[in-house]
């Protein structure tokens, strides 16, 4: 499959008014709204393009899976700092979590609280719009404000501005030592001392809190490292590279439930008073709760000046709800023009992430 | 939607008459002499009177403005310190100036949340001194931060020495309210990590006043480390200094700051900070290291090594604070610096990979001898962004145009070794032209039709930061490159 192909495809869609399903690993086809549709397998259209460890980025194509890009970074000590998951074997036919649906979800892991979410690392991209036409935008340097920023624009866009055909990423190094730190702590305190910490220079990377146990990691300096350790106490993990992979894939048990909320909220906000906490993340700006009543954990998260995302729940329900929190109406209509701006005949991923386009 | 630049002719008297019913007489400035402060930004090189300044002091009155000037089809540049090096806030003939100034309140500094709330009008500078108190400060620090505005560093996405380790202003900022020419206001971003529905901070972030007006901001506050040391090291050779930057990375190092000045620069700079720079160096770097005192000595340890085996000449680590500020205060003074040696510099701004430098200066040496100008480099070298200083004479008005043309070929440059040409100063006015080059046609075309879904009249900042197509077909007939011409499919004029 090459580009000309890919994008010949969109340009029939366009022109016959067929609704295209973008799909790379399909390892997250449970999360936003429906999936609707004729399939555009992009999984295809892979590799990595260019690597430039000197230069801290790589770009690669949308069908590369991440593991693929992991691996070739690993060999020369760097790494995609927003720990992104993989869901490998999520599917039966899966090779785990392609870069396209990476960058087109925005889901990242665990190090988010440290380094910065998927959009952060955005530096440019290879777009097909809704017209089948090729776009560039952003580069391969790390600081480039020529243009409106349009490639981070697409992080958690899920495909419905275009397909993103190629993607350039800044990496960095990985850290040269890491330890994980155990502490037996409620809720409140638990989000007490995360911000405390948080307002302390500590090389914290990742916090997971859940049935009373707190996880830190910390990350960096050898000596940041040890002396962040004596300071903060705890009891140091096992097995705490194992660990965080479970937090990153979601397969720790924090994350078994038929339906699952996650909550942003600003980091030090109190608890919602709702039922069904399963675990808290990011030093306190991610939660995520189990449970079904969606008007009780929307306004909870609005109260405290976050959203709520059905993460995880069966279809008939997420269409219901709504997967992501409502927009005000000036912002709706803002979205639908530039929907159409990209995508003039909605043909991309319709209804992926709002039910109106 | 080729949006050729629209012809607008505005009716000065009836535009004062009502800007005279929603604003107090000392928020509004309509006589010539008082218009004059506003007439160009930091790139003074370009003047242009507006017909009138607003100075609102609510967001009431922002609205009031912006809906009149919506309603009356009148252009509207909004302003924060006048800082800007591209011409961003320079007004329009037939327009008004939206001065931010008066909103200069900071309205919140939350220790536990590690956050600020400001009005647009808000010293850079400012928001980390009222954050000191707390141990905390705002990390993007461009070298004008004791005037430049947050309004103008959200509509710049500005960076600074230290955006390498800690990100430019997208990075930094959680939170915007907006007021859309309409009149209407949107809360953009939040104090969650994220926010439902597209990442409209990323676009508004850097869009250089061309899709809303910002009333307020919320930053992000990070722990101030707890020291900060920098080894300065001077090599013979340009090309060798560039490379001892790539070193640096490729050993897995991300220092808080890594700077480059060549050999004019520094020349320019020690009579007048004493810095203790080695002159007869080519080139030096200076290299920071923060954090913890262990977490910076094993750092310092780890530069110190890299950099003698690229080949330093020599090195020097700052043994106390005030020899750290001696060491910066030479790169911070650089512009200043070569503004006492020259009757006046014009700044570039292009990025380049960092592996591309020994190439771009000595093609910027070549330009020296072509236009009969000189020129001082400095360097964020740890992300590619390069700051030639083009000295000319604006009293002998064809040094101005060569030194225009020399800039505009080291952008053009920035571009064909894969850069951009911009990377912080952003394109304003002043490579509005060079957009064409960066930019094919399609992309430009999304650019307005970007531009379109905000403001559709086109009334906010025209003719600023993206090229109409008619005028990039004008550039490319006199600046065909490599033989191939851009944008063929219009018509030539």
């Amino acid at each position: 499959m090459n580009l000309d192909d890919l994008a010949g495809r969109i340009r029939a869609a366009h022109d016959s008014h067929t609704p295209l399903r973008i799909r790379g690993a399909g390892s997250k086809d449970f999360y936003g709204g429906m999936l609707a549709g004729e399939v555009l397998d992009v999984a295809e259209y892979r590799g990595i393009v260019a690597y430039e460890p000197t230069e801290l980025y790589i770009t690669a194509r949308c069908g590369t899976p991440l593991a693929d890009i992991e691996a070739e970074l690993a060999e020369e000590g760097q790494m995609l700092a927003f720990e992104p998951p993989q869901f490998d074997g999520a599917g039966v036919d899966s090779a785990g979590a392609t870069l396209g649906g990476c960058v087109a979800t925005g889901l990242a892991g665990p190090r988010r609280q440290q380094a910065g979410g998927v959009r952060d690392f955005m530096l440019g991209a290879k777009l097909i719009d809704g017209t089948g036409q090729v776009l560039d935008f952003g580069g391969q340097v790390m600081k480039n404000v020529a243009g409106y920023d349009v490639s981070r624009l697409l992080a958690g866009s899920l495909g419905t501005l275009g397909v993103l055909a190629e993607v350039t990423l800044k990496v960095l190094p990985k850290p040269v030592a890491e330890q994980t730190l155990l502490f037996a702590m409620d809720e409140a305190e638990a989000v007490a001392r995360l911000n405390e910490w948080g307002g302390q220079p500590l090389p914290i990377s990742a916090s997971f809190w859940h049935d009373g146990q707190l996880w830190l990691r910390l990350s960096g300096a050898r000596a940041a490292v040890d002396k962040a350790v004596a300071r903060l106490g705890g009891s140091p993990a096992v097995n705490a590279a194992k660990h965080w992979i479970s937090v990153r894939e979601q397969t720790h048990p924090a994350f078994a439930a038929s339906v699952l909320w996650r909550l942003a909220l600003p980091s030090a906000a109190t608890s919602p008073g709702l039922d069904g906490l399963r675990a808290i993340e990011w030093g306190g700006g991610q939660r995520w709760y189990a449970g079904e009543a969606g008007d009780a954990v929307r306004g909870a998260a609005a109260r405290l000046g976050g959203h709520a995302v059905l993460y995880r729940a069966p279809e008939s329900l997420r269409c219901l709800e709504g997967p992501f929190a409502p927009l005000s109406p000036a912002l709706l209509a803002l979205h639908r023009r530039l929907k159409k701006s990209f995508d003039p005949r909605g043909i991309l991923n319709p209804g992926r992430l709002y039910a109106e386009f | 939607m080729t949006t050729p630049e629209p012809d607008f002719q505005t009716d000065r008297a009836a535009l004062a008459g009502r800007l005279k019913m929603i604003l107090p007489a000392h928020c509004l400035l309509v006589d010539d002499e008082d218009l004059r402060p506003y007439e160009c930004d930091g790139l003074t090189a370009f003047r242009q009177l507006p017909l009138a300044v607003c100075l609102p002091e609510s967001e009431a009155q922002v609205i009031d403005v912006l809906r009149t000037c919506h309603q009356l089809g009148v252009p509207v540049v909004a302003r924060g310190a006048g800082t800007g090096l591209s011409g961003g806030a320079m007004p329009h003939a037939q327009g008004v100036v939206l001065s931010l100034a008066r909103f200069n309140k900071i309205l919140r500094v939350d220790r536990k949340a590690r956050l600020a709330v400001v009005q647009p009008g808000v010293r850079n500078l400012a928001v980390s001194e009222a954050a000191a108190p707390f141990g905390l400060y705002y990390a993007p620090d461009p070298s004008s931060q004791i005037a430049c505005t947050l309004g103008g560093n959200v509509a710049e996405n500005s960076g600074g020495v230290h955006c390498l380790k800690y990100g430019l202003t997208v990075h930094n900022v959680l939170r915007i309210r907006v007021v859309s020419i309409e009149g209407e206001v949107f809360e953009i971003g939040s104090e969650a990590p994220d926010a439902p529905g597209y990442d409209l901070l990323a676009l508004m972030i850097g869009s250089e006043g061309m899709l809303g007006v910002v009333t307020e901001v919320t930053v992000k506050l990070v722990p101030k480390p707890e020291l900060a040391q920098v080894v300065m090291a001077s090599f013979d050779d340009v090309a060798r200094a560039g490379d001892a930057v790539a070193d640096i990375i490729a050993a897995g190092i991300i220092p808080a700051g890594l700077e480059m000045m060549d050999k004019a620069a520094t020349a320019a700079v020690e009579p007048f900070v004493k810095a203790g720079y080695d002159l007869r160096a080519a080139a030096i770097l200076l290299c920071e290291a923060d954090g913890t005192p262990e977490e910076v000595a094993e750092e310092i340890g780890r530069v110190t090594e890299v950099l003698r085996a690229a080949g330093a000449r020599e090195l020097r680590v700052s043994q106390s604070e005030a020899e750290r500020l001696r060491f910066w205060a030479g790169r911070k003074a650089a512009f200043p610096a070569v503004g006492r040696i020259t009757p006046d510099y014009y700044c570039m701004d292009g990025t380049i990979p960092r592996k591309r430098l020994a190439e771009m200066l000595s093609a910027i040496a070549d330009m020296e001898h072509k236009y009969g100008l000189r020129c001082a480099n400095v360097f964020h070298a740890g992300d590619g962004n390069l700051h030639p200083l083009i000295m000319y004479d604006a009293a002998k008005p064809s040094e101005w145009r060569w030194a225009e043309a020399f800039g505009a070929e080291i952008l053009e440059m920035s571009v064909a070794l894969g850069g951009s040409i911009t990377g912080e100063h952003g394109v304003g006015i002043e490579k509005i032209n060079q957009m064409c080059v960066q930019y094919k046609t399609p992309e430009i075309e999304a650019f307005h039709r970007i531009k379109f879904a905000f403001d559709d009249k086109g009334l906010l900042n025209p003719g600023k930061a993206v090229p109409s197509l008619h005028r990039c077909a004008e550039y490319g007939r006199m600046h065909v490159h490599h033989g191939d011409l851009k944008f063929p499919e219009l018509e030539r004029f």
